[in-house]
């Protein structure tokens, strides 16, 4: 008999040797993907049963906070003071949704599963056990992000501030936006039923314009195609364009006109200053194939790596190798109008890439994360992104800019005793019928030219014309963000 | 009996030291499930050392009076797998759903009884002889406590397998008790029969058919085993108990056609049962395809595999995970529970407990000189094997899910009791074995019946 209980033992043992591989298999090999698994409820349900960090403004706000509450399933509700006003940035903590914005993106660290923040808190950590939460401190301001709401007003649109050399966020605003505390509710009716009436809202609040929506950017483009035609040699700044009221586009009867139909022409710089339609479309025309490439410096076509939830959308221009069957969409492109459509963060990391010597920053949100003691665990490092042009090419497009807001279309950006160097933007569209609308406003800007602080691009849905109704709500801003009065 | 050997001496002192270490590492789980929530130490931490003191001790002194020379491992492992699965169903008791009864007080209860069973076998169980003469009995027992939860009055039907009876205000799964009974009648008729069995009338190449009349008992225990399934839906039990005779055949008898036989019943009851009830086909399309409906039939065993996973390597530690998300997390699906909070770790560390366990049930049978006692101890080991493998693949999707009890760990009276007596009896074995090799006179032959004398190998 022992040789066959020896056998039946070694059957058992080679069965039990299989399952420690399954186990291995399921809680290595698997773990990640079955931990992850948005089925599965322990994720959430151990963050709101555990302290949260702050999210915190610049200027030592907050954001969102968590407070302990009586409830029989979690201990903790996220609170956000500021309400709409920071909406999008933050988003929102939700055990039925999942989390959005700078929750999502930074939940590691507000519940202190950070590496950095845990090698710091070690101590704490094997003394009581208990997890250090770490806390996320923006770049934005809670002054510059009021200034942003209250001089868009009431109207659709979206202000995107930073500062050029690191690419910090200092402003981004979009109207509408919405309150995420009731998303956040403990009570899982509560945060249905504003979930719903968010999606279902027509105005799209949930939307974060800013990033997440692309528009035609109209002549705030004609920056880009300037730098990409200077870069190129396509032009220089003496280059003579005719003085025309319209431009007949290449191989059809369609034309492109200058604004209110006037006549428009001459130097690059007298045009740029004048924002000549037939000028840009001609240099459109003339990029030609080089078009796409120069596009691709500024970031068209990617979307900018923005540590937000959800991610931002990628910008479109021309297609490479389009232009031989269509070389309208070159010189539509030219002026900043289809196939060329953009977000307002895209404009302000070109604002941002010319202040900045042609070099566009990666853009961010996170300042830095600080500890329970407001000790700095890290600081959010500035990284270049794109190399857009050269620094001769951006300081040209500089000067063109200065004139812009000196003696342009731009002049109600001028702040008294600082350079603002800008570009207006007026852009044609249509709605899903095809019937046109009242034109997006725009404008970009950045300031003090000398040393630029802020770069900003402003925009209002179907709000008019750039110069009159973007550029000021633009100098409101840099006004707040330079700390000078707002007159 | 009484005698005191260097064996007995050096055996029961290192089954106290390894007692007292299973004990300590219950206690640290249960102190860490406390300080999971509070800072303080749990109150009622004074009471459970002395519980826990106090109940090996009355283990171990039965077995240092009735049993001293028997192995020295077989009750330390049985207290760290009750211990890690007493902490585990306190953690899981914190986390219930309110209006539930705490299920750990009802375990620690259950735990005293399963000890006084354990010492009244070995105190009333002096020679495992003495049970072979009853196998008829046994069998008569057996069969009676397997359908019990049939019988209409008694029986009750819970989670969809009628496995319980119901007497008083007690449930009670009679198959557990069922198990050792048919193993004592298994072990004692295929020692009277094995010659028989094993001799083969027809040859078929180089395989010995046997007599197609000794196919009886094999035949009996498959219908046995189908009954259990279609009446009970108890998927488990069936298994359990086929795979237990088909493997106590083979042993008794060397003869690898039983199993060959037995495969191929296995086969075709597994492929009828299949064809014929909607439960096995859930079973097993669950087990290929849980995420297929991971809200409905597929759910418990979707939250197993989530908790497995979220464990990860080191777990989330005792009382930091979440595993009340488990259904039935203290019973059938407690290994679980273990993998989230103890990770791999911590179930690699309890299977090789439980491999030390059946290697040790394994040693004991072949140790033992007389073939009922060696039969019975590796019948009682293949119980506690495959009732593992099966609840711990099946929990793991490793195999299709059958529900049993995980050994020692699970919530249930009737479970801890049944593998308690199995414990005591292997240490029984293992006494008898070790008294019989110490004897300077041939032991007393015993042998059940006079048909077959030869047995001394």
């Amino acid at each position: 008999m022992n040789r066959a209980i020896r056998r039946v033992g070694l059957a058992v043992t080679v069965l039990m040797l299989g399952l420690v591989a399954q186990l291995s298999y399921l809680q290595i090999v698997d773990a990640r993907n079955l931990k992850d698994d948005p089925r599965n409820v322990r994720t959430q349900i151990r963050d709101f049963n555990r302290d949260r960090g702050l999210i915190l403004t610049s200027d030592g706000e907050v954001v969102a906070r968590s407070v302990e509450v009586d409830d029989p399933q979690f201990k903790f509700q996220r609170e956000y003071p500021f309400g709409s006003l920071f909406g999008h940035i933050s988003g929102y903590q939700s055990f039925i949704f999942g989390n959005t914005g700078v929750e999502a993106v930074y939940n590691d660290v507000m519940i202190g599963r950070d590496t950095q923040l845990q090698l710091g808190n070690l101590g704490d950590l094997l003394l009581s056990g208990k997890q250090a939460t770490g806390n996320v401190v923006l770049t934005l301001s809670a002054a510059a992000q009021t200034a942003a709401r209250d001089a868009l007003g009431d109207r659709r649109g979206s202000v995107v501030a930073l500062d050029p050399a690191t690419g910090e966020i200092l402003a981004m605003y979009s109207n509408p936006s919405y309150d995420p505390q009731p998303l956040a509710s403990l009570e899982a009716g509560v945060a249905q039923t504003a979930f719903d009436a968010l999606n279902a809202d027509p105005a799209n609040p949930a939307l974060p314009r800013a990033w997440r929506e692309i528009y035609p950017p109209g002549s705030t483009y004609k920056a880009v195609t300037t730098a990409v035609g200077l870069e190129t040699g396509i032009t220089t700044p003496e280059t003579t364009y005719p003085t025309l009221s319209e431009l007949t586009l290449p191989l059809t009867t369609s034309t492109i006109q200058n604004f209110n139909g006037s006549t428009c022409g001459g130097t690059l710089e007298q045009s740029f200053v004048k924002s000549c339609n037939t000028t840009f479309a001609q240099i459109g025309l003339d990029l030609a194939e080089l078009f796409p490439p120069g596009d691709e410096q500024f970031g068209i076509g990617s979307a900018p790596p923005l540590d937000e939830n959800p991610k931002p959308v990628a910008s479109t221009g021309p297609r490479s190798g389009t232009f031989a069957t269509d070389a309208p969409a070159f010189a539509r492109a030219g002026i900043g109008q289809a196939p060329v459509a953009v977000t307002p963060l895209q404009m302000a990391l070109v604002a941002a890439a010319i202040a900045n010597d042609g070099v566009m920053m990666e853009p961010h949100v996170l300042g830095r994360v600080t500890d329970n003691d407001e000790q700095v665990i890290r600081n959010a490092e500035p990284e270049p992104w794109r190399t857009a042009t050269t620094p001769a090419v951006a300081a040209t497009v500089t000067d063109l800019m200065l004139q812009v807001v000196e003696g342009g279309t731009g002049t109600s950006a001028r702040i008294d005793g600082v350079a603002v160097a800008g570009k207006t933007g007026t852009a044609q569209n249509e709605d899903a019928e095809g019937n046109p609308r009242p034109p997006h406003a725009w404008f970009i800007a950045f300031a003090p030219a000398e040393a630029p602080r802020v770069a900003i691009a402003v925009l209002v849905e179907n709000g008019g014309t750039g110069g009159s109704v973007a550029a000021p709500i633009a100098r409101q801003v840099i006004q707040v963000l330079l700390g000078l009065p707002v007159g | 009996m009484t005698a005191r050997s260097p064996l007995a001496h050096k055996r029961r002192n290192s089954e106290l030291a390894l007692g007292l270490l299973a004990a300590t590492i219950t206690v640290a789980g249960f102190v860490l499930v406390g300080l999971s929530e509070t800072d303080e130490l749990p109150a009622d931490l004074g009471g459970l050392v002395v519980a826990i003191l106090g109940l090996f001790a009355v283990a171990h002194l039965a077995v240092r009076r009735f049993a001293p020379r028997a192995d020295a491992t077989l009750l330390p492992l049985a207290v760290l797998l009750n211990g890690i699965g007493f902490f585990t169903i306190t953690r899981l008791d914190r986390d219930r759903r309110p209006g539930v009864a705490a299920l750990a007080p009802v375990q620690a209860v259950w735990t005293l009884v399963a000890v006084i069973a354990f010492v009244a076998v070995l105190v009333f169980i002096r020679r495992t002889g003495v049970l072979a003469r009853y196998r008829y009995s046994f069998l008569l027992l057996g069969s009676l406590a397997l359908l019990a939860p049939l019988a209409p009055g008694i029986g009750r039907e819970i989670n969809g397998a009628r496995l319980w009876v119901r007497i008083g205000s007690l449930n009670f799964q009679p198959g557990e008790a069922a198990k050792v009974l048919l193993v004592i009648f298994f072990a004692a008729y295929l020692v009277d029969k094995r010659e028989l069995l094993a001799l083969g009338s027809r040859r078929v190449g180089r395989m010995f058919l046997p007599d197609p009349k000794h196919l009886g008992p094999l035949l009996g225990a498959w219908g046995l085993s189908i009954i259990v399934m279609v009446m009970e839906k108890d998927l488990g039990s069936s298994l359990l108990f086929f795979a237990l005779f088909a493997a106590m055949l083979y042993m008794a008898t060397e003869r690898a056609a039983y199993l060959l036989g037995a495969l191929v019943l296995f086969v075709g009851g597994a492929t009828l049962a299949y064809q014929f009830f909607a439960h096995v086909q859930d079973r097993v399309s669950n087990w290929l395809d849980p995420w297929a409906d991971s809200q409905g039939q597929g759910f418990q065993l979707v939250q197993s595999l989530f908790a497995f996973g979220t464990g990860g390597f080191a777990g989330t530690g005792l009382g930091l995970g979440s595993p009340q998300e488990i259904p039935a997390a203290s019973t059938d699906f407690i290994f679980a529970a273990i993998g989230e909070e103890l990770g791999l770790l911590g179930t690699v560390a309890v299977m090789i407990a439980f491999l030390l366990l059946i290697g040790t049930g394994f040693r004991i049978a072949i140790q033992a000189q007389r073939p009922f006692p060696k039969l019975f101890a590796a019948g009682l080991t293949t119980i506690l094997g495959v009732q593992t493998f099966v609840i711990i693949g099946g929990v793991t999707r490793a195999i299709p899910l059958t529900g049993v009890t995980l050994p020692f760990i699970s919530y249930g009276g009737s479970s801890l009791i049944a593998n308690f007596v199995i414990i005591a009896l292997l240490l029984r074995i293992s006494d008898e074995a070790a008294a019989d090799a110490e004897s300077p006179k041939p032991a007393r032959r015993t042998v059940p019946t006079g048909t077959s004398p030869g047995t001394t190998r």
